[in-house]
C-alpha cells in the first residue's frame, strides 16, 4: 500500500469518527428528538433530495456565492494589484479597505435588504462585500511581498515598468491571490447563511430558518450537513484547480 | 580604453531622522574591456553600493558612471546582474524560461530565443535541466540558471554580488572553475563583488581593496598575473599575491571590527 492512499485512509478514518461520535452522542448520550443521530439525517436528506427541495435550495446558495464570489474576486485582484504597485492609490483606497473591512457583512445584511431588496441583488451584494476586501488585502500583501531583486533582475535584463509589472510583480502575486480567495470563499459560506436567514425566498440559511418554525431539526441537520459538504467540495475544488493548472503558483498555507 | 569609469563617486543615505550617512566617498576605478575586476572589502565597506550604482539600481550621489562613455542613470540590459542569492530566479517559469526573459522581454523571436538560450544553458552545464524549475534544482545549479540568464542577453559588462557566497565549499570551488571557464570562452568584462581573498586571486586580473566603511573608496589595486596553473592555493606564486592582497585589507578587518563594536 503506497503512503498516498494510506494517508487517504487516515483521512476517511477521521471522518467516520465524526460521524461515530456523532451517533455515540445521539443515541446514547443524549437521546433527544432535538438531536437527531446521523442515520435519521441520511434518510431526511434521501427524502428530501429526492422531491427536489435539497437540490434547489443548494443550488439558490451555490448560485449566489459562485456570482458573488466571482465579481468579489474580479473586482478585488486589479484593486489590490493597484494598491500593492502605487504608493498614491494605497493612500487613497486605503481608508476604503482599513475601515470597511472590519464592518462585517452580516452587520450590513438589513441595509443590503432595504437597497436591493430580499431576492439576489441583496446576497450577490453581500458576498462581493465578503470576497472583495480579503482579495484586495492578500493581493496587496503579495505586490509588497515581491522579493525587490526579482524586479531588479528584471529590469537589468531590458524590461520595461510594464513588462515588470506583467511579468514579474503579477505572477509572482499569484499565490497570494489566491489564497485571498479560497478564504474569502470559506467566508462567502458564511455570509450566504445570515443573509438566508434574516431575507431569502429561498436558499440552504432559509431552509434552516423555516425548519425552525415547524421544528423539523433533522431538516436542520440536512442544511448543515450540505453546507459543511459544499464548502468542504468547493475548498477541495479550488485546492485541485490549483494544483493542476496553476502548480508553480501553489497558494500560501 | 576604459569600458567602465567611476569618477568621484559618493553615495550618501540619508536617515528618517535626518542624519547622513556616507558609504562610499570619491570613489573612483576604470575596468577596461574583458577585463575581470575583483572588488575585495570587509563586510558593511560599501561594496555592494558600488555594484548597486554601476547596476543603475541606486543612484550615485555625486560624482558620475560612464559605461562605454555614456553615463549610467538606470538599469539596462548592458549591465547583467547576479544576485548572491536565488531571490532573483522567477519560480513560475522553468530553467529555460528564466534564462530566455531577457532575450523575451526584449522582443527577440522565439526561434533566436530558444537557440540562444540552449546556447547558454549548455555552456553554464545545465545541459537536460532545461524542464525543471529552479526549487527543483541545487544551489550551485540555481547560480548557474542566474549566470546563464545573464549571458544569454548578451550585455556589454556581468556584475556579480557575491554569487558564490551561499554556497558550499565544493560547489564554489567548482562554480569558480566554471565561472573563469565560461569568462574565458565569451570573453566578457566583469565587476565581481567579494570578501574572499582566495576567490579573489583564482578569479581576477585585478583586485581591488576597498577601506573599511563608512565612507569608504579604494585603498589600492593588486594585479594578478598568474597563469592557471599558478591559480592554485597551494601555489607559491598564489602565497605571495595572497600577502599582498592580505596587507592591504588587515588593517581594514581590524578597523570594521572595531567600528561594528
Amino acid at each position: 500500500m503506497g503512503k498516498a492512499s494510506r494517508g487517504v485512509g487516515i483521512y476517511l478514518l477521521g471522518f467516520a469518527s465524526l460521524f461515530a461520535i456523532w451517533h455515540v452522542a445521539a443515541t446514547w448520550i443524549l437521546n433527544s428528538v432535538l438531536f437527531p443521530p446521523p442515520w435519521k439525517v441520511f434518510l431526511k436528506a434521501i427524502e428530501l433530495a429526492e422531491d427536489g427541495t435539497l437540490w434547489e435550495q443548494a443550488s439558490a446558495s451555490l448560485g449566489r456565492i459562485a456570482t458573488g464570489f466571482t465579481g468579489g474576486s474580479l473586482l478585488g485582484i486589479p484593486l489590490g494589484l493597484a494598491i500593492g504597485s502605487f504608493p498614491i492609490v494605497r493612500r487613497l483606497l486605503e481608508p476604503y479597505t482599513e475601515f470597511l473591512r472590519f464592518i462585517p457583512a452580516t452587520a450590513l445584511i438589513t441595509v443590503a435588504v432595504i437597497w436591493f431588496g430580499i431576492g439576489e441583488g441583496s446576497k450577490i451584494f453581500l458576498i462581493v462585500y465578503t470576497t472583495i476586501f480579503i482579495v484586495i488585502i492578500n493581493t496587496a500583501a503579495g505586490v509588497s511581498a515581491v522579493a525587490p531583486n526579482k524586479i531588479r533582475a528584471a529590469r537589468s535584463l531590458g524590461a520595461s515598468r510594464t513588462q515588470v509589472f506583467l511579468f514579474v510583480a503579477f505572477p509572482a502575486t499569484v499565490p497570494y491571490i489566491l489564497t485571498g480567495m479560497r478564504l474569502a470563499m470559506a467566508n462567502s459560506f458564511v455570509t450566504i447563511v445570515a443573509a438566508e436567514l434574516v431575507a431569502a425566498n429561498n436558499g440552504l440559511g432559509r431552509m434552516i430558518w423555516d425548519s425552525r418554525m415547524y421544528m423539523l431539526v433533522d431538516q436542520i441537520f440536512v442544511a448543515l450537513l450540505v453546507l459543511g459538504l459544499l464548502g468542504f467540495t468547493a475548498d477541495r475544488l479550488f485546492r485541485w484547480g490549483i494544483y493542476t493548472f496553476a502548480g508553480r503558483f501553489s497558494p500560501v498555507t | 580604453m576604459s569600458l567602465v569609469a567611476l569618477t568621484g563617486v559618493s553615495k550618501v543615505y540619508r536617515s528618517l531622522k535626518g542624519s547622513d550617512y556616507v558609504a562610499v566617498r570619491d570613489f573612483s576605478l576604470d575596468i577596461p574591456a574583458g577585463e575581470f575586476f575583483c572588488l575585495l572589502g570587509t563586510s558593511g565597506c560599501g561594496k555592494t553600493t558600488v555594484l548597486n550604482m554601476v547596476a543603475g539600481f541606486e543612484a550615485a550621489s555625486s560624482g558620475t558612471i560612464s559605461l562605454a562613455g555614456k553615463k549610467v542613470t538606470r538599469p539596462d540590459a548592458d549591465r547583467g546582474v547576479v544576485f548572491q542569492g536565488d531571490d532573483s530566479l522567477y519560480g513560475w517559469l522553468t530553467a529555460m524560461g528564466n534564462i530566455e526573459f531577457g532575450l523575451r522581454m526584449r522582443g527577440v523571436s522565439r526561434a533566436e530565443r530558444e537557440q540562444k538560450a540552449r546556447h547558454y544553458l549548455e555552456l553554464v552545464g545545465l545541459k537536460g535541466q532545461d524542464h525543471k524549475h529552479p526549487s527543483e534544482l541545487s544551489g550551485g545549479m540555481k547560480q548557474r540558471i542566474q549566470i546563464a540568464r545573464v549571458l544569454a542577453n548578451e550585455p556589454q559588462m556581468l556584475l556579480m554580488d557575491e554569487p558564490f557566497a551561499a554556497l558550499d565549499a565544493h560547489t564554489r570551488a567548482d562554480m569558480q572553475r566554471e565561472l573563469k571557464r565560461i569568462c574565458k570562452a565569451t570573453g566578457k568584462t566583469v565587476l565581481f563583488i567579494t570578501h574572499d581573498i582566495d576567490e579573489a586571486i583564482i578569479l581576477a586580473d585585478r583586485i581591488g581593496v576597498m577601506n573599511a566603511g563608512p565612507a569608504s573608496k579604494l585603498k589600492g589595486i593588486v594585479p594578478v598575473t598568474l597563469s592557471e596553473e599558478e591559480r592554485e592555493r597551494t601555489h607559491d606564486k598564489f602565497t605571495a599575491v595572497y600577502r599582498q592582497v592580505h596587507e592591504l585589507i588587515r588593517d581594514e578587518v581590524a578597523l570594521a571590527l572595531q567600528r561594528q563594536q
